[in-house]
């Protein structure tokens, strides 16, 4: 089965990657931007009997930063 | 004085650092790849250069981290042996949990690579024996991922319990407090962003840094 995680900055935390994106934005003539704020997808292709707590621990114990990142996991059922 | 560089695929300080340990040693450290699981016999003093470990994939230092060399050296860090974490080095250690907090991309964007003056905060440590209470010092930095971040209640920690050993003295990359280097509770394990191995002799256009290893090499040698 897939998974999908994503490692977000959490609120609070300085994005300099996300500002400098904003600006390129703005410099490309999009006026409607407020902010931006980048982040990491991770797609993880798991063995059917990896649960959701294994795939929690992964982000625990490595996709993520917990001191400054957040994740979450999105479950795709193969077909 | 036994010391260890640890070497990560990527590394590439290692060998400064080992070239600065000789010096002011007069012992060649073990060069210990990151896969082998024991640290050498009589080890008093372990590195962690600085570089570009698994090319920053993912976060920098992040695998690194993960990596079955350092079970050895943070067995060896609550033994208290020494540990110093130099750049990348540094972000191993908050990888590991071994210090507190994170490096994050500096908020400047730019890579930064320049002499910057720092102070030394605390001249007590083992680390900073050999500079005075408040000296201010030269060394060099070289790094895209240099901004240390904590929340408030760890940073009023290391202030209060005197573990922000060095602090830079103008803008570098945005590090709460200007924290340049921190040490853990116990005081034997030191992160720092900045270089000493590279102001250790007079090439290197400055030679505060060696006293870093000479203050080491006299407690650890005593």
């Amino acid at each position: 089965m897939k998974a999908r995680v994503f490692v977000t900055l959490k609120a609070g935390v300085l994005d300099p990657q996300g500002k400098a994106i904003h600006h390129a934005l703005e410099g490309l003539g999009f006026s409607g931007v407020n902010d931006v704020r980048a982040g990491k997808l991770i797609e993880l292709d798991l063995a059917e009997s990896t649960s959701e707590s294994d795939v929690e621990e992964m982000c625990r114990k490595l996709l993520a930063n917990t001191v400054i990142e957040n994740f979450r996991i999105e479950r795709m059922e193969t077909a | 004085m036994n010391s260890a560089v640890i070497v990560f695929p990527g590394s590439n300080c290692d060998r400064d650092l080992a070239t600065a340990l000789e010096l002011v040693t007069g012992r060649k450290p073990a060069m210990v790849w990151h896969r082998d699981s024991e640290l050498p016999d009589g080890t008093d003093f372990i590195g962690l250069p600085g570089g570009f470990s698994y090319g920053d994939y993912l976060r920098s230092g992040a695998m690194a981290a993960r990596s079955p060399i350092m079970r050895a050296v943070k067995d060896a860090a609550g033994r208290g042996v020494p540990v110093i974490g130099i750049c990348n080095g540094f972000q191993v250690l908050t990888e590991t949990g071994l210090l507190p907090g994170a490096l994050m991309r500096n908020a400047g964007i730019s890579f930064v690579c320049r002499p910057v003056p720092l102070k030394v905060e605390n001249s007590q440590t083992l680390f900073t024996a050999q500079y005075d209470a408040g000296e201010v010092v030269t060394f060099p930095v070289a790094h895209h991922d240099g901004n240390f971040q904590a929340d408030s209640a760890t940073l009023d920690r290391l202030e209060g319990e005197g573990r922000v050993a060095f602090r830079y003295q103008d803008e570098v990359n945005g590090s709460a407090r200007n924290i340049a280097g921190i040490l853990n509770d116990a005081g034997n394990v030191l992160g720092l962003m900045p270089h000493p191995e590279r102001a250790v002799e007079p090439a290197h256009g400055g030679m505060d840094g060696r006293r870093l290893f000479e203050g080491l090499l006299e407690t650890i040698a005593a």
